[in-house]
């Protein structure tokens, strides 16, 4: 366990919205397997947090979702992005590669003082 | 944008059904394949649930994140404490409405009254940069800011020269005209004011319509123009632009009307119906005469400059007017000023701040009483309160919920304070007669914020008490006492006393100003005047214009009138003059006694001038001393005559027979003539509860126009007097149809005119201390009676011991007595300190008046023993037997 990483509040947010519109239509289960998958089992996700962070997608308006059948039969709810939540996406996506790009120029420069 | 949809989400999630089960369903959805993941994987049943629940960290604990997600935490426990709040305050209805109401009266007393003093005080003037303007005033006494006097136009003029602080200084004076129709519309006297051509300018005004004066306009001969105000160019010219450019009758002279005024003027007063040049309407001598008192001034300062600079050069231009004039007559030595809001607000400052500490004692009254009542509620939960606090609510929690009760009250009351205060406004307004700014008298924002205030004031004033001290560690306490408790809530008891006292403090501090404005007042209103006052007619008429140019037409008028009037069935005497006693200063002359050595160089003696016919003194009951009054031969140039009231005597001939004396006086001639003295009358005072002051009274019969064209005709009749005002003003018209009538009264309604302010704030404290009263004797009540209930097992046992009825009785009177003697003491002794605050509103009364003491002392403890005597009795009828088995 002491090589895996905690999600940073914040960038679930952004993780969420790049796997439903990798995956479209998921349940919370779904989205929480495909994270951990992502990332090569580098994220320890407490998939409780999850939920939350859902609700919170939905009341800002980017995510909408309903009742449905999972692949076994069982009934779940599924998360799906709505035209707001792409143009999230590639807003945050655009915004968090400047930042890592930024920072990593920074620490590269740092290397060569 | 997204953040705030979000928010309001959240918000109406609050409000909605917690018990959904959306959450457990997807929670249970997601466990399910988790753990059907994990068994496939090889796990057994039992290790694939619990590494499903590790992984997602508990159902409970998401379920609690999810639901924080999905509303407001900390709204939805305020709106808790909110429901829970309506809900005990329903269930003591009565409790409920008798603290609304209470709260309601206090705020709305409150806003009323801060409604008015936030117009008429604390708004600036409607003019640009008000806080420019200034009045400036002659001082009689360089050293006495109070010793103020209207302003002689001929120093005016030399202000002017050096008014280098001030971008202008313009000059006004009352004046009146008779109009009369063009074609036949009623006659009527309009109140005006005659003013330099700079006045509009000065103050900033601009006309609606129109032009305003220039120049040329203001020169003796130029043109006669006229402005308008508003009122009276809607009224009687039906709003008509064409109006401008035509004339109208003035005092049967044609003016041009050139402008009309925007209707919100209100300086010198919204009375003021027509406006007309200054040099128009007085004579050239007027215009540059350093004696003649009559003028009244507003300047703007520059920007920048403070009135004590701009005063300064002034100032050494009067010095220089004294020292060069004061020989000829009397010339003012120094200049003062104030802001000009102060000369529009004037005699109503001090009564509405009265008035305002009055209703702001009144809502601290109820807010204790407020206090008082919740205390005692508190107090009934106290075990509840102790047993949450032991399972750890939180001290900030439970005063929240306390303060949510007392602000649900007070907010009930704010709103219902509003709508009183509505009403309350509006009838304030229309009953205090002479209110200056009243057509400015409106609620605004800041009044609104004041309101708002106030009742988050309130709800933390009478709230924060309570719950602080009903919460806390001492709180445990409740759950250690056992439940047979006796002595448990005597500190509870203790703080409602304490805070009573403070109530009956303040009640009786109320009470004493009350009844000493209540006593001023009637002292006023039963001032003596000297004179007749009951079944007394008065109506004022000015003669002007060519008709009444000369002595014989004017005297022709005078006689004519009074030979009808005196002939009219049912009068018993009529006469004439230019002032009632109680009618007002009106105007004064120097006077000089040639059978006297000369008075030093500069110093000059005043006394009041007025005009009467032969008949005025017997027509008005005024006693004469000694000598007689005018015959009826003595008029027109035959008009050497004097009568002098007991006052000039007293000051002028001290040890000597004033009878045959003469007095040098400037009446029909500047230089002044010599007069003789016939007569002494009684005094009469020129304004009631003002002293006497030395008067001269000139035959009215004289016809020297300037002088004796305005007259009242005083009539007195046996019975009923106002029932004559129709045939008397009948005869009026029969003799001139153009002729209007001003101010038909009688002298009752004149005093009551000038007492009406005092009056007015008189009544209204002595209601709003009555309200404390009764406020404080509820409190009062509400205190006794919980602690005979709190008491009742301890009254039980006296009981059973042997104690009897009367000994139970005094012991509860005593107790609830306590606080209102400690009170009554403080209140005492708080008001020895505060009545010298409002002794410029005192008339006759001393601010320690004995008898308005004893009065307040023994009706608040009578009404403290009949608050007292209910729960007190009802202790006596306590049966011991039932109170100890009740335990």
């Amino acid at each position: 366990m002491g090589t895996k990483t905690d999600v940073w509040q914040g960038t679930l947010a952004l993780m969420i919205l790049k796997t439903l519109e990798s995956m479209g239509e998921q349940h919370g289960y779904g989205i929480a397997r495909r994270i951990e998958q992502t990332s090569g089992d580098a994220l320890s996700l407490n998939y409780g947090t999850l939920y939350p962070a859902l609700l919170k997608l939905e009341q800002e308006g980017y995510v909408v979702s309903s009742w449905g059948l999972s692949e076994n039969n069982r009934k779940a709810k599924f998360y799906s992005l709505t035209r707001a939540g792409r143009k999230q996406v590639h807003k945050e996506t655009e915004s968090w590669e400047q930042t890592t790009a930024i920072l990593a120029r920074f620490l590269t420069s740092k290397q060569e003082a | 944008m997204r953040a705030l949809r979000a928010f309001f989400l959240r918000f109406l999630g609050t409000f909605r059904n917690k018990n959904s089960d959306d959450i457990s369903a997807e929670l249970d959805a997601h466990l399910a394949m988790h753990i059907e993941d994990g068994m496939r994987a090889g796990l057994s049943a039992e290790e694939a649930r619990r590494q499903a629940l590790i992984r997602l960290g508990g159902i409970e604990q998401t379920r609690n994140a999810y639901s924080e997600r999905r509303s407001l935490p900390s709204v939805e426990s305020l709106w808790r404490d909110v429901v829970y709040g309506v809900r005990t305050l329903l269930k003591n209805p009565g409790f409920t409405v008798a603290a609304v109401l209470i709260i309601a009266i206090g705020i709305g007393a409150n806003i009323a009254l801060f409604t008015i003093v936030r117009s008429v005080l604390l708004r600036p003037l409607p003019y640009p940069d008000p806080q420019r303007l200034v009045t400036l005033y002659s001082l009689d006494d360089p050293s006495d800011p109070a010793s103020q006097n209207v302003v002689a136009p001929g120093d005016f003029r030399d202000w002017q020269s050096a008014s280098s602080g001030f971008e202008q200084m313009a000059m006004w004076r009352w004046a009146g005209f008779n109009i009369s129709g063009n074609s036949g519309e009623l006659p009527e006297f309009l109140n005006a004011a005659a003013v330099s051509s700079n006045f509009f300018t000065t103050l900033g005004v601009q006309p609606a319509l129109g032009r305003s004066f220039n120049a040329g306009d203001d020169l003796n001969g130029a043109a006669p123009v006229t402005i308008l105000s508003w009122s009276l160019f809607k009224r009687r010219f039906h709003a008509d632009p064409a109006i401008l450019g035509t004339t109208v009758k003035l005092n049967t002279k044609q003016q041009t009307v050139v402008g009309v005024l925007p209707p919100w003027i209100d300086y010198p007063s919204p009375k003021v119906q027509v406006w007309v040049p200054f040099a128009q309407s007085n004579t050239p001598d007027v215009l540059a005469s350093h004696y003649a008192h009559v003028a009244r001034v507003v300047a703007r300062l520059k920007p920048g400059v403070s009135a004590e600079r701009a005063l300064e050069p002034l100032n050494a231009v009067q010095h220089q007017l004294f020292l060069r004039f004061n020989g000829g007559g009397p010339v003012e030595p120094a200049i003062g000023s104030e802001p000009m809001i102060k000369a529009v607000v004037g005699n109503v400052e001090t009564p509405l701040h009265v008035l305002m500490a009055a209703v702001g004692c009144l809502l601290l009254i109820a807010c204790l009483n407020l206090s008082n009542l919740l205390v005692a509620r508190a107090a009934a939960r106290r075990k509840e309160i102790a047993i949450r606090t032991a399972l750890g609510s939180s001290r900030l929690r439970l005063c929240r919920e306390q303060l949510t009760e007392s602000l649900l009250i007070s907010l009930a009351g704010g709103a219902l304070g509003v709508l009183l205060a509505t009403g309350a406004t509006h009838w304030l307004t229309t009953r205090w007669t002479g209110m200056p700014r009243a057509t400015a008298i409106h609620p605004d924002w800041t009044v609104l914020f004041f309101a708002l205030g106030v009742t988050f004031a309130v709800a933390i004033l009478s709230g924060l008490l309570p719950a602080i001290s009903t919460t806390g560690k001492d709180s445990l306490a409740a759950l250690q006492d056992s439940s047979r408790s006796v002595a448990g809530s005597t500190a509870k008891a203790r703080l409602r006393k304490t805070m009573l006292t403070a109530e009956i403090a303040l009640t009786v501090i109320l009470l004493v100003c009350a009844g000493l404005l209540f006593k001023s007042f009637l002292l006023l209103r039963s001032t003596d005047l000297g004179c007749a006052r009951e079944n007394v007619l008065t109506m004022h008429y000015f003669l002007r214009g060519e008709k009444y140019a000369q002595p014989e037409q004017l005297i022709g008028f005078h006689t004519r009138l009074l030979e009808r009037v005196r002939h009219l069935p049912g009068v018993e005497a009529a006469g004439l003059t230019n002032v009632v006693p109680g009618g007002g200063l009106w105007g004064d002359k120097s006077v000089e006694f040639p059978e006297h050595p000369p008075l030093p160089a500069g110093q000059h003696e005043l006394a009041l001038v007025r005009t009467a016919d032969p008949g005025y003194f017997q027509a008005m009951q005024i006693p004469l001393l000694e000598g007689r009054t005018f015959e009826e031969q003595e008029r027109l140039n035959r008009d050497q005559y004097l009568v002098v009231n007991q006052s000039f005597v007293k000051k002028f001939f001290p040890n000597e027979d004033p009878i045959g004396k003469h007095v040098k006086v400037p009446w029909r001639a500047e230089e002044g003539e010599n007069y003789e003295i016939i007569g002494v009358i009684r005094d009469t005072p020129y304004d009631v509860g003002e002293p006497v002051r030395p008067a001269m009274w000139f035959p009215i019969l004289s016809g020297i126009p300037s002088h004796t064209n305005d007259a009242i005709l005083v009539v007195r009749s046996r019975s009923d007097v106002a029932a004559l005002a129709i045939p008397v003003q009948k005869a009026i018209a029969e003799l001139d149809p153009d002729l209007p009538l001003k101010d038909v009264l009688t002298v009752d309604e004149i005093v009551g005119e000038s007492t009406a302010n005092s009056s007015f704030s008189a009544i209204l404290v002595l209601v709003f201390a009555a309200l404390s009263l009764l406020l404080a004797a509820v409190g009062l009540y509400g205190v006794l009676a919980y602690l005979v209930t709190q008491r009742t097992s301890e009254i039980g046992i006296r009981m059973a011991l042997g104690a009897r009825r009367e000994q139970v009785l005094r012991l509860m009177l005593f107790d609830g007595l306590r606080p209102a003697f400690i009170g009554l003491g403080v209140g005492i002794a708080g008001s020895f300190a505060v009545t010298q605050w409002i002794r410029s509103s005192l008339y006759g009364t001393h601010p320690l008046d004995p008898a308005v003491y004893v009065t307040v002392s023994v009706t608040l403890l009578l009404a403290s023993v009949c608050a007292c005597v209910v729960p007190a009795w009802r202790a006596t009828r306590t049966d011991p037997t039932q109170a100890l088995r009740n335990q």
